[in-house]
């Protein structure tokens, strides 16, 4: 057992976490709640990156980059909720298709 | 001797984790009720959170059970409770997107993982051997705290605006006046005056109003 975990695998890891956070919005594209937690999948994913560059350079600014992301993915979620509730009092459903309203 | 064993418990850990994160983000995709996606997410959570660990960024890793399990999961399955909506008419369109988003994802995946496991960063393992030889380390939150509240204390206080700008916003847009429920209105309560409430009538015996 000579195998040592590396940077790669956690850069794959990331990566296969990337893509199925965007399969999931190709493939949810109705439900507007499935798409914001596919979003927050996409932001982990991009955490796990900037942290393990930090740990594996040594560089504790990586750490203090995923804090950032962190907290702007929490407010981003707060105002994406809030902007589902509205829509769902308006409309009564919340797909994304019918929200045709601005068509000219 | 031990310490073979203990890099090989990392690996293993490591599998264990990254498994377990990945069969979360399937079931986030995948299944058919958005309150078992929402469980789901919060599996992927905490291993997340165990690699950060596992990664020496333990600070992180317990900030996001924090801020994503108790309050992102907790938001979402709160908003999704207060909603009442067919859920599985919004999967109808499931097999139409399914090929195309498999498609792209599995090319974008296949073409990151080549360009990483071709050893685009292949020199960065060896440096991190050589530093964590150095030893004599402060603990991870205290290397956070000497930079974030020295070189990053703007930034840091700009984050803090952008989530009262957040809290503000959320709450301006779903706040309403409703009318159908009867309110206390200290103003009108306490402009009242005799006049608008009582009137006095001098009624005739037998007679009535």
């Amino acid at each position: 057992m000579t195998l040592t975990v590396g940077l790669e695998h956690y850069l794959s890891l990331s990566a296969i976490l990337f893509c199925l956070g965007m399969v999931g919005i190709f493939i949810n594209r109705k439900n507007v709640i499935l798409i914001l937690m596919c979003l927050e999948l996409m932001l982990l994913a991009v955490n796990i990156n900037f942290v393990a560059f930090s740990s594996f350079m040594q560089n504790i600014q990586g750490q203090i980059f995923s804090f950032f992301i962190l907290t702007v993915a929490a407010a981003e979620i707060a105002i994406g909720l809030a902007i589902l509730t509205l829509f769902y009092r308006n409309r009564g459903s919340i797909e994304v298709d019918q929200s045709t309203m601005m068509k000219g | 001797m031990l310490e073979n064993i203990f890099n090989n418990f990392a690996d293993i850990m490591f599998f264990a984790f990254s498994a377990f994160l990945l069969i979360g983000a399937l079931g986030v995709i995948m299944s058919k009720n958005p309150a078992y996606s929402i469980l789901c997410m919060i599996l992927s959570f905490f291993n997340a959170s165990g690699l950060f660990i596992l990664m020496g960024a333990e600070f992180l890793g317990l900030l996001l059970v924090m801020v994503y399990v108790g309050a992102i999961a907790v938001m979402f399955l709160f908003v999704l409770m207060t909603i009442d909506i067919d859920f599985a008419e919004l999967k109808t369109g499931f097999a139409k997107y399914a090929p195309f988003g498999l498609f792209v994802g599995a090319v974008l995946a296949f073409e990151i993982i080549f360009a990483i496991q071709g050893g685009l960063f292949s020199g960065l393992n060896s440096l991190q051997e050589t530093a964590a030889l150095s030893g004599a380390e402060k603990s991870n939150i205290e290397q956070i705290g000497a930079v974030m509240f020295t070189q990053y204390v703007l930034p840091f206080l700009a984050v803090s605006i952008v989530l009262l700008i957040a809290m503000v916003g959320a709450i301006c847009l779903t706040h309403r006046k409703r009318t159908d429920v009867k309110r206390q209105d200290i103003n009108k309560q306490l402009s009242r005056t005799r006049e608008q409430a009582v009137e006095l009538k001098t009624v005739k015996p037998g007679e009535g109003i």
